[in-house]
Formats: structure tokens, C-alpha cells, sequence
């Protein structure tokens, strides 16, 4: 028995899913389009300013120095950050899983704070920290005898910069993860395993990190995903400097898009970096299917 | 033997301490920015650009929160950012009828949609960052509030989230409001919702915090100050004010402590929100 007719559910999903449809589906395909035109500002003024060019946005953007750059920066933010934010947020929930004290419900929420604030408040907080001549930490570095370290200007160092800064707020959420995960094990594991006489160490390599490997995986793509993605840090604190070093691709696609208004070729740029996603996570999988099989 | 056993607890005491011990240190170096932030905020600028720095202000001064309404527009972003939040609650709501339909609705094409709109999930901001804005500018509704608004008003995850939610309602309970004569509209309203409760808070926290933070649209749409957010106002502030470290150090206090307040009244909810999701 229906009792409801048949138009009732598409008025439900009707306004969800048009939005959806007008700010997620079809802008993939103008995307797409777009990145075959030299649209700009003049073509956004008067379409017939516009041409299409084929893949020539495509070839120029290889012998871009500035988007090589930003390439080579993405590629050391995904290579450093995402180690470190698994090891950090895997490191503390192992901590807080282990301790029984009640303060240990506590730190959950202390590590967790950092991710729901804002970016731009904090990169604002932490450029202020990071100053030359006022900021703490060279103070507190000073106190102990070490010269102070230039941290946002100085190209190596200021990528450094800014990955404990994204690393900071990325700690939460995974954290949060992994003790969701790490309570989901069995506790007759453990006991078994200490009847073995399994010390600590033992039962954290056989036990613990191989029954994660899911949480781990799943982690470690979002995150990737997201270090792809890094903008609003380099955004804010840096705005791509010194030299282009902290330019991530994403930061080079607002640039390019929104400062410069060649809309075409930021376009063509996004969908290098939208492949890229899409490659990286397929081997992921590819990588994670072949380890199950083991 | 019982000397082992003693030596065992012993151990086992010691370990948790230095757990209690590690975490308490990482913790104050994640806690540092915020406290810093903090304090800094009521220094006067002056106290601020002393070489030596002080932890506790000298001189306890609220000038910079004043400042921040009175010679900048701190109101005017006040007021846009609550305007973003409310009508996210509107697009929140627009998720929950989605999520609904997809739940408890029979329909051609239900589970194509639905595959449908997890695949927005896959889509990286940058790529629709270009088009959107161009269709906006078609519309016209560049630098206005409706242009900061629709992009980001519905979300998939959030979709999906309700729909996990609402596929748990019993059918026979929905079957007996129809039969009391009830419209659909109605059983969604006045059952559906109500029901759906703990996953309405969470929702409704995490939608609060992301349109407080609202930084991008706001930042590509908006070429008035008028319409500028927080975010926005606050970035600006860094690259007017770039040396005046107390007044930045208030325009980000006055960002992040009302969202800290608030994840600590909801905490319990946020965190379990993750249980609910089944995100393990």
C-alpha cells in the first residue's frame, strides 16, 4: 500500500538536489569546457570575446614555472604532512585509550579544539607567533640560547611553518577516528595475548596497528586528499612567498582564477589537480585491496 | 609470585603516569596558540611590541575589542556572519527532507540520485571554485548576500548523514500518521523531525561552526565591505594592521572563543556524532 503520491518524494529531494546539480554537477562540465577556452575578463563581459583554444591552456601550464613549483610543494606538504598527522593523531589516541583516569576523557577535548576553530584566526594567531622580532616561539627559543630561526622566511623552513600549523588543526578529527576504531577491538584480544606473555610493544605491532588498518587507510586518504587541497594556511599566512615557495596548486588556481581572472586557465589547472585526486585515491584502493588479499 | 604481581600493577601504575605525563605536555603545546591569543588580546599595543614579552597583560585593556567595532566594520561582519549561519540552518533543513526522501521513499531513479549526490562528495572545491563564480555572474547575484549564500548551502555528507539516520524510523509508525490522516508534509514535520533529534544536534552544531568560519565564498562573491564576514574582515585586518599585533590578536579571540564555548557545552554531541556516522 502507497498512500502518498508519486511527485511527494521528488518535493523532497527537489531543492537539495538542484542545488546540488546547479553548484557541484554542472559546474564540473562548465569546468571542463571552460578549460578549452581563453575566457577571461573581456569573455566574461561579452561571450563572444571568448575562443576555443583546445588543449593549448593545458600545454602552457606544464611550462609554467609557477604551477611546476606549486606542484613541487604539494607534493612536499602530501609527503611530509600526512606521516605526521597519522603518526601524531594515532600516537594520542593511543595514549588516551590507554589511560584509565578520568583526565583522560579530557585531552580528547583539548587535542580536538584546534580543528573546529577558524583557519583564518589561527594562521592570523600563528603568523603572529612565528614573527621574527615579536613572535614566542623565537623568544622562548632565545631563552634557551638558539639564535632565532626565520620561520616564514626562509623558503624550506616556511613550508615546515606551515605544515605544524596544518598538522595542528588536522590532530582532532583523526584522533577522534583512531579512538573510535581503537575502542571497537576486542578486549579478549589483549587478555589472550597477555596470557601469551605478550609485552606491550608486542601487542600494539600484532594486535593493535595491523586491526586499524582500516582507520589508518581511511585516514590516510582523506588526509591526503586534504593536503592536496592545502589553501587556506599558504592563503593567509604566507600568500604563496618567499618566492612562490609556499604556493600549493590550489593557491596558484585562486590566483590564476580569481587575481589574474584567467578564468580558462585556472580552470584547466583545476582539473589537472581533480585528476590527480582521483588517481591517487584509485591506487590507494588498488594498494589496500592487494594488502587484504595477504 | 605475589611479588610479581605487585611488580606488574607497579609498572602498570607507572605507564600511566607517563601517558598522563606525555599527553599534558603535548596538550599545553596545542593549547599555547589559543592561550597566547588570549592573552594578547588585552595587552596594549605597546606591551605587545616589548622585546620581552609578558604571559600576563600588565596593563589590562579592552581598547582592541572597541576598536574593532568602532573604526572597523566588526558589526557588519557581526551581522553577515549571523546572517550566513541562519540560512544555513534553511539549507541544513533542505538536507533533512533529502535525507529523508532517500530513507523512507519508494521512487524511479532513487538509488541513481542518491549515487548521484555521494559523488559531489568526491568533488574538490577548486575544480567548481571557477564555474560557480561564473554562474553566478551569470545570474547576477555577484557581491551579493544570495551569491555568499547558495553555493555551499547544501551539503552531501550531511545528506547521507540524515538519511543513515532516518532509514532507522520504523515504517509501521509513519503508516499510522498517514492513517490518522496526516499530509506528508506533515509526518515530517511534526514525527520525522522530532525523531530525528540527536542527529539534528549534530548537524546543527557542525553547520553553526562551518558558517561562522564561512571564508571562501564570502571571500570570492563579496567585493563590498558591506557584506564581508568575519573570516574576510579578519584577513583584511592582517594586511591593514600587519603590525599590530593586539588588535589581530582580538579580532581572532572574538572569532574562535564563541565557537570553543560552544564545543564545550556540545562536545558530548559532537564527538559521538562520529559514532553515529559509523565513521570507524
Amino acid at each position: 500500500m502507497k498512500s502518498y503520491s508519486k511527485t511527494t518524494p521528488y518535493l523532497f529531494i527537489g531543492p537539495a538536489l538542484l542545488l546540488l546539480a546547479l553548484f557541484s554537477l554542472f559546474p564540473i562540465v562548465l569546468a571542463l569546457v571552460i578549460s578549452f577556452t581563453d575566457i577571461d575578463l573581456a569573455g566574461l563581459a561579452d561571450y563572444s570575446n571568448i575562443s576555443f583554444i583546445g588543449i593549448e591552456n593545458y600545454i602552457n601550464i606544464f611550462k609554467d614555472p609557477i604551477f611546476l613549483k606549486s606542484i613541487g610543494n604539494t607534493v612536499f606538504y602530501v609527503v611530509f604532512g600526512v606521516p605526521l598527522v597519522i603518526a601524531c593523531s594515532l600516537g594520542i589516541a593511543l595514549l588516551i585509550n590507554f589511560g584509565t583516569a578520568r583526565i583522560f576523557k579530557a585531552f580528547r577535548l583539548v587535542f580536538y579544539m584546534p580543528s573546529i576553530t577558524n583557519v583564518v584566526a589561527v594562521a592570523v594567531v600563528w603568523t603572529y607567533l612565528y614573527n621574527p622580532q615579536f613572535g614566542l616561539f623565537n623568544y622562548l627559543l632565545g631563552l634557551v640560547g638558539i639564535p632565532a630561526i626565520p620561520w616564514l622566511q626562509d623558503p624550506t623552513i616556511a613550508k615546515g611553518s606551515l605544515i605544524a600549523l596544518a598538522v595542528w588543526r588536522a590532530i582532532g578529527v583523526n584522533m577522534i577516528i583512531f579512538l573510535a576504531a581503537l575502542q571497537g577491538i576486542p578486549k579478549t584480544y589483549y587478555e589472550a595475548a597477555q596470557l601469551d606473555g605478550a609485552n606491550n610493544w608486542k601487542q600494539l605491532t600484532k594486535i593493535t596497528i595491523p586491526l586499524l588498518r582500516y582507520a589508518i587507510f581511511f585516514v590516510s586518504i582523506t588526509t591526503m586528499i586534504g593536503w592536496i587541497q592545502f589553501f587556506e594556511e599558504p592563503f593567509v599566512m604566507t600568500n604563496g612567498g618567499p618566492l612562490d615557495s609556499t604556493t600549493s596548486v590550489a593557491l596558484f588556481i585562486y590566483r590564476n582564477g580569481f587575481q589574474l581572472s584567467n578564468f580558462g586557465y585556472a580552470a584547466a589547472g583545476s582539473f589537472v589537480l581533480f585528476v590527480t585526486i582521483i588517481i591517487i585515491t584509485m591506487i590507494q584502493f588498488r594498494l589496500q585491496k592487494k594488502d587484504t588479499d595477504i | 609470585m605475589k611479588t610479581k604481581v605487585s611488580d606488574a600493577k607497579k609498572a602498570y601504575k607507572i605507564q600511566q603516569w607517563i601517558a598522563g605525563i606525555v599527553l599534558t605536555l603535548g596538550g599545553l603545546l596545542v593549547a599555547i596558540p589559543f592561550i597566547w591569543m588570549i592573552l594578547s588580546a588585552f595587552k596594549p599595543e605597546s606591551e605587545v611590541l616589548q622585546l620581552t614579552p609578558t604571559l600576563w597583560p600588565e596593563t589590562f585593556t579592552t581598547e582592541n575589542f572597541v576598536y574593532l567595532f568602532e573604526n572597523m566594520n566588526f558589526g557588519v561582519y557581526l551581522r553577515n556572519t549571523i546572517i550566513i549561519v541562519l540560512c544555513s540552518f534553511v539549507g541544513l533543513f533542505f538536507n533533512a527532507m533529502a535525507g529523508y526522501a532517500f530513507a523512507k521513499y519508494k521512487f524511479k531513479g532513487r538509488e541513481k540520485l542518491f549515487y548521484l549526490v555521494l559523488a559531489t562528495m568526491m568533488i574538490p572545491g577548486q575544480v567548481t571554485m571557477i564555474p560557480v563564480y561564473l554562474i553566478l555572474n551569470q545570474m547576477g547575484l555577484t557581491n551579493t548576500m544570495a551569491g555568499v549564500v547558495l553555493p555551499g548551502l547544501v551539503g552531501a555528507f550531511s545528506i547521507f548523514l540524515f538519511r543513515q539516520f532516518m532509514s532507522t524510523i520504523p515504517d509501521e509508525l509513519l503508516e499510522a500518521a498517514r492513517l490518522d490522516g496526516a499530509s506528508e508534509f506533515r509526518v515530517f514535520m511534526q514525527l520525522v523531525l522530532p525523531i530525528s533529534k540527536p542527529i539534528m544536534a549534530v548537524q546543527g552544531i557542525l553547520t553553526f561552526i562551518a558558517g561562522w568560519n564561512s571564508f571562501l565564498w564570502p571571500l570570492i562573491i563579496a567585493n563590498d565591505e558591506s557584506l564581508y564576514t568575519l573570516s574576510v574582515g579578519l584577513s583584511l585586518l592582517k594586511g591593514q594592521y600587519g603590525g599590530n599585533f593586539a588588535l589581530q590578536m582580538a579580532g581572532s579571540t572574538f572569532m574562535v572563543v564563541p565557537i570553543v564555548i560552544i564545543f564545550i557545552i556540545f562536545q558530548k554531541h559532537i564527538i559521538e556524532g562520529y559514532t553515529i556516522s559509523g565513521m570507524k
